[in-house]
This record gives C-alpha cells, sequence and structure tokens, in this order.
C-alpha cells in the first residue's frame, strides 16, 4: 500500500501544478458573485480553449482525436490540482467532454469525430444533453420523442425536460424513438443536433434554487440530417449506455466547501455559553460521525483509483461513490446549518459562508435525483455487485407502441 | 498511488480465512458454547504454529516480523469467522503495549511467550462505567505493589498475564506486568453478552506489579488504543462482511409470494446500504492501517475514523442479518446471533463511540492546529 505518487505522477504533478499556477488564476471565477449565465458560459470556454492550447483538454482522449492520450492517474492528478481554483466547468463544458465526445469518439464515423471533436476540444462548441422527457427518467428507454425517417433528414417531434444549459449550448446529444413497433430499448436512435435548427423551442424552468439553468426543451418537425444520426439505427440505447458510463465516473466526491473539517472549525470558534460550540458532546458526535463518513469517501475513491489505474473495470462500485456522497453533502449542509442556529436560515447579505450553504442544502438534492438516482443506484449495487435479482419489469420485450 | 493490499497480503487473508473456515465453523462455535469453553485452544495452536500470533512481533522477538496492515488482514479473517481466541486481548492488546513501552529485557522476556502461544496475556484498563482516566482509577500502585479492582476483563480467565492500568498514588497513570497467578488475585467470571468472549472482574491484594516504563502511560495508553482500534475496524469488516454475505445467500434461496425474497427492493436496498457502509469502513481501515504502519501523525484521526465507520457497518449488518432470516434468525441454530453479540463486544472494547467521536473531533484539531489560526 502506497500513497505516494510515483516518480512519473510526481514529474506529472509537478508540471500540471506549474502550468495552473501560471495559467489558471486569471480564469477563476469570483467567489460569492453570481454571474449571468451567458457571461459564466464564455468564461467556461475560455478557460478549455487555454486548456487545449497547452495540451491539457482531454486528457484520457486518443492524440487522433486532438487529445493528450495520457493515462488515467495524469487525468487524476490533473484533476486534482485544477480543483484546487474555483474555474468555470459547468455542464455546459462537462456535458461535451465527458459524455458528447466520447459517445461521438466510439459510435460515430472518422467524419463526425472530424467534424466535432477538436472543436469540442476548443470549447468552440458547448453541448447539452437531450436525453430525460416528462415520462422517461430513470427509465430512459420509455422515452417517446419520434423521429422519423424523410429522404435524408429524420423529423424530430416530442418533448425532453431537465436540460440543463440547453439555453446557451450549441449542440446537443439527442436520444429518439425510431422505431415504436420495437421493444423500448430496441427502437431507439441516438443523434446530434445543432440547438439553433427551427423548430427547436428551448423554455427555461424556475427551479428551487430560483435559478433556471435546467429547460423543457420542444421539438417541432425538426430536420437532423442523417449524417447527425451516432450509431446504426436502433443502436440508441447502446449510444446511451456510453454516455451514461462517462457520466458516472465524473460524479461524485469532493463538494467545493471545505467540507466537516471547515464545520469543525467553525465549531471551535463559535461562542456558546462559556466556552465554544465544540464543548458539546452532541455537537462533537454529530461532526464525528460526518467527517468519519467524508474520510470514507476519500478513501474509497483512492481504491476505486487504482483499480482504474490497473485496467480493471470498477462497474457498479462508481455507484457507491455517488450514493454515498449525495447523501452525505445534503446531511453536512443541513448540520452546518442547523449549527449556525437561526443565523443558519437568515443572514445579512454580506455573509458569502451561510449564502454557499444554502446553495449546498438545495443543490444537493439534485445530485441524489440526477445521474442515477439513489434508488437505482441501489438496485444496481445490488443486482451487479451483489447479484440479486432485478426488479421485475411489465415492460419486458412487449413492442413499445402496445404499453 | 496504490491503496490496496499487496499480493502477499491477499495470499496471508486466503490462509488464514482457510484455516478459520475449516477449523471454526459455525458448529464448532456452537459446541463450544455449549461446553461452557472460554477459548478455542487447539485453534489457537494452530494459529501460532501457522505464525499468525506472532505476525507483527519483530524476528528477533520470536515473531515473524511483518506489518501491522498484515496483522490486519488476520483480524479481519478472525472478525469473518467469530472466532473464539483471546487475539484482541493478547496480541493486539497485551503484546502490543509491551513492543510500545516495554524495555528489552521485558520484550525478551515476554514477546516469544505471547508469540508461540504458550503464553496468554490480557489488557486491564477498565473500571466499570465512568471512564478510565487517572482520576478516575482507583486500582493503585505503591512501592511496586497493585491494589484494587478492575473489570470487566475480556479473557482473564485464560490468560496468565495482565498489563495493568493504575494509578501511582500522585494523580498520574501507570501501566504494569502483573501475574494473575499471584495469590493476591482473585477472578470473578461475569455473564457475558458475547458466549465466545469470557469477561472477569478482578481483584487485587497486594500483587507485584513491573511498570513497562519506556514512555509516559497515558502516551502509551492513546497510542496503543490507536492502534488497537485499526485491528478492532478490521475485525469488524470481517464480521459485516460475513453478516451481508448470510444475509444475501438466504434471501437468495427464501421463497416469498413466489419468487426469491432477494427481488424485493426493501431487501436489495437494504443489503446495498449494508454494502456501501461496509466498503466505506473498509477504505478507512485501509488508511488507519497504512498509519499505524508508515504515517504515525495520520495515526489517531485515522484510527477514530474507522473506528466509528467500521462500528456502524458491523451494527447496522448484524442487526439487519436478523432481519432478513426472519424467525430463523432468532434461532440458536442459525448463525446470526455470533455476530450480533459479538458486534457489542467489539463495539464497547476500548472505548464506545463518544469516546472515538471525542479522540476525533481532537486530533482533528491537534493535526489541523494551523489551520484553525488562519481562521
Ligand atoms: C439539476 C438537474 C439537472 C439535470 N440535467 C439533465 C440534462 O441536462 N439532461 C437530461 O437529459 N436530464 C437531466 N436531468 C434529469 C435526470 O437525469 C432525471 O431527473 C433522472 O434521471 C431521474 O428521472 P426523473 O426525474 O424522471 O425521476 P423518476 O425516474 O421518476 O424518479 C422518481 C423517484 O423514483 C425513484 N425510482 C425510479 N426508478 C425506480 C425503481 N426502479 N425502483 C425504485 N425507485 C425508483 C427515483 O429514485 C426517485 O426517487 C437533470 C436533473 C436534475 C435534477
Amino acid at each position: 500500500m502506497d500513497f505516494t505518487d510515483s516518480p512519473e505522477e510526481a514529474a506529472f504533478r509537478t508540471e500540471a501544478r506549474n502550468w495552473l499556477n501560471a495559467n489558471a488564476p486569471a480564469h477563476e471565477l469570483p467567489r460569492g458573485v453570481t454571474l449571468d449565465d451567458a457571461d459564466e458560459v464564455a468564461r467556461g470556454t475560455a478557460w478549455q480553449r487555454r486548456l487545449a492550447e497547452a495540451g491539457y483538454a482531454g486528457i484520457l482522449l486518443p492524440q487522433a482525436l486532438g487529445g493528450r492520450g495520457g493515462t488515467i492517474m495524469e487525468a487524476v492528478v490533473f484533476g486534482e490540482e485544477e480543483a484546487r481554483f474555483n474555474l468555470p466547468k459547468g455542464p455546459y463544458i462537462i456535458i461535451g467532454l465527458s459524455m458528447a465526445l466520447p459517445v461521438i469518439a466510439k459510435h460515430g464515423t472518422p467524419e463526425q469525430i472530424e467534424r466535432f471533436a477538436a472543436a469540442t476540444l476548443l470549447g468552440d462548441l458547448t453541448w447539452c444533453q437531450l436525453f430525460s422527457e416528462p415520462a422517461a427518467g430513470s427509465d430512459l428507454a420509455a422515452v417517446r420523442t419520434r423521429a422519423v425517417k424523410d429522404g435524408d433528414d429524420w423529423v424530430v417531434n416530442g418533448q425532453k425536460v431537465w436540460s440543463s444549459w440547453a439555453h446557451l449550448s450549441d449542440w446537443g446529444i439527442l436520444i429518439a424513438r425510431t422505431d415504436p413497433s420495437l421493444p423500448k430499448h430496441k427502437g431507439l436512435s441516438f443523434f446530434v443536433v445543432d440547438m439553433k435548427t427551427p423548430g427547436i423551442d428551448v423554455r427555461p424552468i424556475r427551479q428551487i434554487s430560483g435559478a433556471s439553468d435546467f429547460n423543457e426543451t420542444f421539438f417541432t418537425d425538426v430536420r437532423i440530417p442523417d449524417s447527425c444520426r451516432i450509431g446504426a439505427v436502433g443502436e440508441g440505447w447502446a449510444c446511451a449506455m456510453t454516455v451514461l458510463t462517462g457520466e458516472r465516473l465524473n460524479q461524485g466526491g469532493s463538494d467545493n466547501g471545505e467540507g466537516i473539517g471547515g464545520l469543525i472549525h467553525y465549531a471551535a470558534r463559535t461562542p456558546r455559553g462559556r466556552g465554544t460550540a465544540l464543548d458539546s458532546e452532541a455537537v462533537r458526535l454529530s461532526l464525528a460521525m460526518a467527517y468519519a463518513e467524508e474520510q470514507a469517501e476519500r478513501h474509497f475513491q483512492s481504491r476505486m483509483r487504482t483499480m482504474v489505474s490497473r485496467g480493471e473495470n470498477p462497474g457498479a462500485m462508481a455507484a457507491v461513490v455517488k450514493l454515498a456522497f449525495a447523501s452525505r453533502y445534503q446531511k453536512t449542509a443541513g448540520l452546518a446549518m442547523e449549527l449556525r442556529e437561526m443565523a443558519g436560515i437568515a443572514h445579512r447579505p454580506e455573509e458569502a459562508d451561510t449564502a454557499r450553504i444554502w446553495y449546498d442544502y438545495i443543490w444537493s438534492t439534485a445530485l441524489r435525483i440526477a445521474g442515477g438516482a439513489d434508488e437505482v443506484l441501489r438496485n444496481q449495487i445490488s443486482e451487479r455487485v451483489l447479484g440479486m435479482p432485478g426488479d421485475i419489469r411489465a415492460d419486458k420485450n412487449v413492442p413499445f407502441d402496445q404499453l | 498511488m496504490n491503496f490496496d493490499l499487496s499480493d502477499e497480503q491477499k495470499m496471508l487473508a486466503e490462509q488464514a480465512n482457510g484455516l478459520l473456515a475449516e477449523r471454526s465453523p459455525p458448529d464448532r462455535l456452537r459446541q463450544l458454547i455449549d461446553a461452557g469453553a472460554e477459548w478455542d485452544e487447539p485453534l489457537w495452536r494452530e494459529l501460532a504454529e501457522m505464525g499468525f500470533l506472532g505476525a507483527a512481533i519483530p524476528e528477533q522477538f520470536g515473531g515473524v516480523g511483518m506489518t501491522r496492515l498484515d496483522l490486519a488482514v488476520i483480524s479481519e479473517e478472525l472478525g469473518r469467522a467469530n472466532a473464539a481466541l483471546p487475539f484482541f486481548s493478547s496480541i493486539v492488546l497485551a503484546a502490543e503495549a509491551i513492543m510500545l513501552a516495554g524495555s528489552e529485557e521485558q520484550k525478551a522476556r515476554w514477546l516469544p511467550a505471547l508469540a508461540s502461544g504458550d503464553t496468554i496475556a490480557t489488557f486491564a484498563y477498565a473500571e466499570g462505567p465512568g471512564g478510565w482516566t487517572a482520576d478516575v482509577l482507583t486500582a493503585q500502585v505503591r512501592d511496586g505493589v497493585l491494589d484494587g479492582q478492575k473489570g470487566p476483563v475480556a479473557d482473564a480467565g485464560i490468560a496468565s498475564l495482565a498489563i495493568v492500568l493504575a494509578h501511582d498514588g500522585s494523580g498520574q497513570p501507570t501501566l504494569g506486568l502483573v501475574s494473575l497467578d499471584h495469590p493476591g488475585v482473585t477472578r470473578t467470571k461475569l455473564a457475558s453478552f458475547d458466549q465466545l468472549r469470557a469477561h472477569y472482574e478482578l481483584r487485587f491484594d497486594g500483587v507485584p506489579f513491573e511498570p513497562l516504563a519506556a514512555a509516559p502511560a497515558d502516551e502509551v495508553l492513546a497510542k496503543l488504543f490507536d492502534l488497537a482500534a485499526v485491528q478492532a475496524a478490521f475485525e469488524a469488516v470481517g464480521g459485516a462482511d460475513a453478516c451481508l454475505k448470510m444475509a444475501r445467500d438466504y434471501a437468495m434461496d427464501r421463497q416469498i409470494f413466489g419468487r426469491p425474497l432477494a427481488g424485493y427492493q426493501a431487501i436489495k436496498h437494504k443489503l446495498a446500504d449494508i454494502f456501501v457502509a461496509i466498503e466505506l469502513a473498509r477504505s478507512s481501515a485501509f488508511y488507519a492501517a497504512w498509519a499505524a504502519t508508515y504515517g504515525e501523525e495520520e495515526l489517531p484521526a485515522a484510527a477514530a475514523a474507522a473506528r466509528l465507520s467500521a462500528t456502524g457497518a458491523f451494527e447496522q449488518a448484524a442487526r439487519e442479518n436478523i432481519q432478513v432470516h426472519g424467525g430463523i434468525g432468532y434461532t440458536f441454530e442459525a448463525n446470526c446471533h455470533f455476530y450480533y453479540r459479538r458486534e457489542r463486544t467489539l463495539a464497547t472494547a476500548i472505548g464506545n463511540r463518544e469516546v472515538w467521536a471525542n479522540r476525533l473531533i481532537d486530533s482533528f484539531l491537534t493535526q489541523n492546529a494551523n489551520v484553525a489560526e488562519v481562521a
């Protein structure tokens, strides 16, 4: 067992750190300030371009696709070093890098790779994910949005929902039903779509956070050229799985705050009676339990990294990180509010700390739903790791149009 | 980074697992309980022969000279088998105490006998509820002689040697070696919740006390419990894993309303949560064992965190295992109860959740003292 960097890792870390120290500060987002969405995307693409120019965009992507062709450990090391800065890396960047690029690279044609890979790496193309629908979330294969072949085009009609940053994305990855006479997983195909195509109507949804960064996306007779189909007709589900695997590996692990350690320090300097809040046994116990859980996640991730760097597939183990992280994140923020007593639920405008905790407490609810809801992850762990039977599926092998 | 056991450690685990599965199956445990045995003596001899008892004892003192991480691998397997052995008392606590604080002469006198299993030792720190800080201890050493009472003390019925925590009359704690065969020692057997681990009350009337004097007793005690917490965490992870496997296997077999119990989400999700708790605890236990071997400074917080996570995982697994089994789980013939009882023993030995929560917070603050000043 060895926690120190290997000589190669250490050399790469030094290289990454030096480069980031010289380049990242100019791109950092101001803390405690809410930027206009368009401004944030512009900053995100500018940072992405800087990374690409220096050869740090797409570390895992083969060099033939414009990536670095690096190792998983390099990606991990770079990610750790990059996370020390408050950089603009929202869904508008991540969806392109960890969903669109992998699916295009794996299922796309050489022309499609040529057309999209470099532009995405350079930040010239931003992407949104057009998967979920009002009647298809965890049960993604239930999508109803229809794509019907018409000459060299597909004509798409339907409604997508929860499309993050679709209002500011250049392109979208889309899953639609091309053959309703087949059972639900089989009749799907995968497309990329230019968000400026006529017939696409993106309407913001007001979120519980107050922001509106996800949307309803309506498709009315939208024409998508067949050259924008990724993979074969009917291969949509396999493409979607490629996307979701990339998504899963990217999740979980670190919140942007100081974590439980920050809360312990907070309690230690918050007066209570003659001492501090940390003199209370109840406070100590809840902080200690939360801290133990947080550290355990960190160490679990180290184990997963070790597996990945040996070329082993962590499979459903990635679900463990996401499942544990989202709930712990929610618990931590809730605890942070309680520790502040009434000041945790009402603060002066300038108190950015409390505002950040509120953001965490609200955002944690989304993390428990998006990218594999808690219950779905528990199913995955019990079925794929523990080998327990799958749920009974009433719709299995039934043609979609007869459901 | 390489955050995994080495191939040699995995082999060691397999070896221990194989031996224990063969020699200490549940029927053997039932037999021992029915016979009122306090330990599995033949198994102890076999463990000694395999070098498991002396795994972390230096070669010059009759051990194998491996690391505490290797010892942890064995602890996990003992937890999985719920073995009836004084390993925690004699090896994890007593031998480690001598290694930490004994003189060269004391090490040479006792460690070979502990590694060979010929001598069994225990560690007497508790005096009932109320903690074991020097100000509450009543057992007292005067002019090299110990008087007072300790208890509960695990495995004191089969041990011939005890390391006793007492105070020295001036408010200072002291740790020393005491022969339990001395006529001034009275051993009274207690009713023990864990039917495979006996506990005693010990009375000392003018019994010779030989201090372990290489370091101040409070420092030794803190370090010793940190190291023991790491081993206890592995033992708990092993026990929890056994419970999860048992519950899963039972649920796969049991037919309810025309299909396997394992197909119901209430059961699937319960076991998934236990799996997560175990894997998180195992990860922290790995880290703590690494710190016990290589990272002195990180040890106190790492040990406490591993201890809390592992105790929680075992608690959850031991309870839900009986639940998943239904009525069968409530029988002596099923195997759930061994773990249900052992879990409480492990959860209270060397300090309960409150003790370790405090240890975690305090060591976090010490480790991050500079951060606190800046903030
Ligand atoms: C902030 C945010 C951003 C998002 N961004 C995007 C995006 O950019 N693009 C996109 O396509 N989608 C996006 N999503 C949608 C997200 O993928 C879905 O919300 C998610 O898949 C869950 O689907 P659902 O909302 O329909 O909930 P449902 O699937 O209806 O789930 C409701 C509840 O049922 C539970 N449940 C579901 N299935 C089972 C089962 N088999 N057994 C037991 N319980 C079950 C769930 O765990 C949950 O608790 C986003 C969501 C959020 C919250």
